[in-house]
């Protein structure tokens, strides 16, 4: 048991560090596509090690309902596919009306 | 044989959604189980050619090489976090942005999302748009190596490429 709680403990921890990295990043990068870099990224692997570790804490602490733990991982594979996804539909969206990328040595905006 | 397709494709339809049903719903009487294979029944008849479509020479083995695929694509996007990280806490913060287009020998549908979705994935790179007819993509990347190594190197194209067999 002593395993499984520092398993998940390290999860959920990696999972909110890369979250806070994401937020971080929203705030210190210089234009709309880098904190899109910042925020697309770390919010598929830290919302992913956080699920993971909700299933191992469920898996050995209710054994008699299995279903949810099924569904969790449900979950991992959607934000999987939905978050690259959704990150190009609102890169597109930018690049489309004509938000200029920023290059090395401009002002940040 | 034509029709033969079509049937196989309706009776995937539906087994894969029956397991769905039982999966998300849990419960094992009568009423729930006869309700979900009414539901299955209908949606497999209507919609069975959205989820199968036409051709499928050759799908067990590609489905096979998808599933070899898919860890290494996992291991990336571990990487595209660190790299990330790494950008976003440095004090001087190493970035140089840039749009860069290249071409690729993809045609299919399915293998140019795949290929689209890895790249966001993947460290430093974000696809911007995607022309199917000849395979062009537009790429936003953080700074000069992840522009490289989709430029130079085009280790995930030819990974793609393989999977699906379009090279």
């Amino acid at each position: 048991m002593v395993i499984v709680h520092v398993a998940v403990t390290v999860l959920l921890g990696v999972g909110v560090f890369f979250t806070l990295v994401g937020s971080v990043g929203l705030l210190r990068f210089p234009d709309f596509y880098t904190r899109l870099h910042a925020t697309g990224k770390c919010d598929t692997l830290g919302g992913g090690l956080i699920i993971l570790g909700a299933i191992i804490y469920h898996f050995f602490h209710y054994p008699e309902t299995l279903l949810v733990p099924a569904k969790l991982a449900f979950l991992i594979f959607f934000i999987f596919i939905a978050n690259p996804t959704a990150t190009h539909a609102i890169m597109k969206a930018a690049y489309k009306t004509g938000v200029e990328p920023w290059r090395l040595g401009e002002r940040r905006r | 044989m034509r029709l033969k397709e079509k049937y196989f494709g309706i009776l995937l339809t539906f087994l894969i959604m029956a397991a769905f049903w039982i999966l998300l719903s849990g419960i094992f009487d009568a009423f729930h189980l006869i309700s979900g294979i009414v539901c299955c029944t209908i949606v497999s008849i209507v919609s069975h050619d959205l989820l199968v479509k036409g051709k499928s020479e050759k799908k067990l083995l590609k489905s096979l090489r998808l599933l070899i695929y898919i860890p290494w694509e996992m291991w990336q996007i571990v990487l595209a976090n660190i790299d990330v990280a790494y950008r976003v806490l440095h004090p001087k913060m190493p970035i140089d942005p840039r749009v860069i287009e290249f071409e690729t020998t993809l045609r299919g549908e399915f293998s140019l999302v795949t290929l689209a979705n890895s790249i966001t994935l993947t460290p430093g790179t974000i696809t911007i748009s995607v022309e199917p007819e000849k395979g062009k993509f537009c790429v936003h990347a953080i700074a000069k190596e992840p522009a490289d190594a989709l430029l130079v190197d085009q280790t995930m194209q030819r990974k793609v490429a393989h999977v699906f067999m379009e090279t």
